[in-house]
């Protein structure tokens, strides 16, 4: 019998809770393996996960989760920016003491605040650390050069966001990290004043005034760095994090070795090669096996082989997700995030550090501002960038430095790019360098020869010997890659212990002059 | 009339969508650089560089007076008056008085006391800056405009 109107209305709301979670899930419950592997499919949110993942990818040493703790670690520190939105006011009056504010006065305020900043420190932490991974495991070979570009992308937007967070406060800290970046920036002139280029070419007036927005710093310059870090580069990171993480599984799933056994103990997977798909597919109308490339995950792998990501996958990110949730939180409980006294125009403090990160480039700023500041970083990055392109030797994935081999070049590299970064730092500290040898010498020199333009060349020539001797660009890479990171460390070092006031070096702060 | 024996040397079609095409790619190109023009400003806001520094004979020969508040020393000799920047020629960073000339506490620059870089990675020397006198005898210093080294104002 027809029902009327008002008792389909009453069946309807009747079922509304049914109707609606079957509409928003689109299927089943999700109870059995397959069910849960079309919600992962179909779910727009859970999409980015492959429905099956290979247990080596879940494996700690695989990865140690630094991708995911960087992906969590993005979404505490949105979620904590936005709370603290709420009470900072972007203006060189009041920034200062709308910190305080939010550190004395706000409920939970400084707890937010202090979680927001070491979340910001782990980040960096984690990238580089996530980079390292990725490098040592060859991960960044054919085809997944692209996702190596992108992260490299990802680390300097996560520079830039530092940057640009710690300096909101408006504390001499921002106020000095501000002045130096933007004269930084400006330190083009440096050469093409000492080229004697006439002053058209000077690009580095009009980086600067585009970052500040005028020729000095005040209202203009934080604004525009607020919005560079509370939208603009938040806003990139989000994007290229998404793309970043689609091509992980574009391309295949984690990297892995060939031979990785699967959980269940059957032994050893199978080594043999891919069935490839057809060579040359049809181009005007095709089936969609010709659009999946052939190391697509789902292309020639037995599926015993998998395990479901419901439960699995997730299960191994919400451990992560957690564990940086606990250290955040701990850190936070118990490590303020400090605010310095409110920037004064007038007097920097001695010495005027950066945050750890940025230490290591501060120590090769203190040689020249151009090739510190600009050259070097940018061949760094471009270095590291192009990687992937100059090494195409076809090896297996998923492999701590590729072996034996590697793992000899890489000590071997630890040890070279110790020593020439100790020299790095040690010569010019005992001897001096050019200027005090020669105290009307041209600039130019000192912009060309430095020690920090010096150290890169042998770093670089230092790689290409290996590359040479062993034949081999990966252990070229290898060798390029260890000495970058070893320097890294060395100068960061140096520039967080080492340096005293005025830039002076000083075996322990305990030395330092008491004015 | 193109035909068969004449034929055009690009389908009319094939060259309407070109075009439109190439439009839509002007258009949007035009916009993107139109809008970023918008972060350069065209005046800046900040004060005047030109601040006042007092009377000249608030200035006798072998006076030297560092001046915070308008990051200038202004120091005076038989030969005139001069005022140098205290703005470090490195990065920006504010050098302080020591004995015999100025440090600078954020990469480790030195001036000797008329402003000539001694050591570091200073590219040039501290600016020494133009006076001028105002009109009720005060002295002016032009904080943005720089003049060369050595070059004493007679007041």
């Amino acid at each position: 019998m027809k029902q009327g109107g008002f008792g389909v209305f009453l069946t309807n709301l009747r079922e509304l809770r049914g109707n609606f979670r079957s509409a928003y899930r689109r299927h089943g419950p999700p109870t059995t393996e397959r069910a849960r592997s079309q919600t992962v499919f179909n779910n727009f949110f859970q999409h980015i996960h492959a429905t099956r993942v290979h247990p080596h990818s879940l494996r700690v040493t695989a990865t140690w989760g630094l991708g995911v703790a960087l992906a969590s670690l993005f979404f505490i520190l949105t979620a904590t920016g936005v709370l603290l939105m709420v009470y900072y006011k972007p203006s060189t009056a009041l920034a200062y003491d709308s910190i305080k504010d939010l550190h004395y006065i706000v409920p939970t305020g400084r707890f937010i605040r202090n979680i927001h900043r070491w979340a910001g420190h782990m980040m960096v932490v984690c990238v580089i650390l996530h980079m390292t991974r990725v490098f040592y495991t060859a991960a960044y070979k054919s085809p997944r050069e692209f996702n190596w570009v992108m992260g490299m992308c990802l680390l300097v937007l996560t520079f830039g966001l530092s940057f640009t967070g710690y300096l909101l406060p408006w504390d001499q800290l921002a106020y000095w990290a501000v002045t130096i970046g933007a004269n930084i920036a400006a330190s083009p002139n440096e050469l093409i004043d000492a080229l004697g280029l006439p002053p058209v070419f000077r690009v580095g007036t009009l980086q600067k005034e585009l970052l500040l927005g005028s020729s000095s710093i005040g209202e203009d310059a934080l604004i525009r760095f607020y919005v560079l870090h509370v939208f603009v580069l938040p806003m990139l990171v989000f994007i290229v994090i998404g793309a970043h993480v689609w091509r992980v599984r574009k391309d295949g799933g984690l990297a892995r070795p060939g031979g990785s056994p699967t959980p269940a103990g059957k032994g050893v997977g199978t080594m043999d090669a891919v069935p490839a798909g057809p060579a040359e597919g049809p181009t005007r109308s095709f089936g969609l096996m010709c659009v999946v490339r052939d190391k697509s995950p789902a292309v020639g792998v037995n599926p015993d082989e998998t395990v479901p990501s419901w439960p699995f996958l997730m299960r191994a990110e919400l451990v992560v997700f957690m564990g940086v949730m606990l250290l955040c939180l701990i850190f936070g409980l118990f490590f303020d995030a400090p605010l310095k006294e409110p920037a004064n125009p007038m007097i920097p403090e001695n010495p005027a550090k950066a945050p750890w990160y940025f230490l290591g480039l501060q120590e090769m700023v203190s040689y020249s501002a151009f090739v510190g500041g600009i050259l070097i970083p940018s061949i760094v990055v471009i270095g590291l960038t192009l990687i992937p392109f100059l090494d195409r030797e076809e090896e297996e994935c998923g492999v701590w430095f590729s072996g034996a081999q590697g793992r000899r070049v890489t000590l071997l590299s630890v040890l070279v790019g110790t020593v020439l970064a100790v020299l790095s730092v040690a010569i010019p500290v005992s001897f001096g360098w050019l200027r005090d040898w020669f105290p009307d010498i041209p600039q130019i020199v000192i912009i060309i020869f430095n020690p920090g333009s010096i150290l890169t060349v042998f770093y670089a020539v230092y790689s290409l010997i290996i590359l040479n001797k062993m034949r081999s660009t990966r252990m070229g890479a290898l060798a390029l890659f260890t000495c970058f990171l070893v320097g890294f460390a060395i100068l960061t070092y140096v520039g967080t212990y080492l340096r005293g006031p005025n830039w002076d070096f000083y075996w322990s702060q305990s030395q330092w002059p008491i004015h | 009339m193109p035909g068969r024996l004449d034929p055009e040397p690009i389908a009319r079609r094939d060259f309407l969508g070109l075009a439109g095409l190439w439009a839509a790619f002007l258009a949007i190109g035009g916009s993107v650089v139109g809008m970023l023009r918008l972060p350069k400003p065209r005046v800046t806001p900040e004060a005047s560089s030109v601040v006042r520094i007092g009377k000249a004979e608030d200035f006798p020969p072998g006076t030297s007076r560092v001046m915070l508040e308008h990051r200038i020393r202004v120091f005076s000799s038989s030969e005139g008056i001069a005022a140098v920047s205290l703005i470090c020629t490195h990065l920006g960073c504010i050098v302080k008085e020591t004995a015999d000339g100025f440090s600078c506490p954020c990469h480790g620059s030195k001036f000797a006391l008329d402003g000539k870089v001694i050591k570091g990675p200073a590219p040039r020397a501290l600016n020494w800056l133009a006076c001028a006198r105002a009109a009720d005898g005060t002295l002016l210093v032009d904080t943005s405009r720089d003049v060369k080294t050595g070059t004493y104002y007679k007041a």
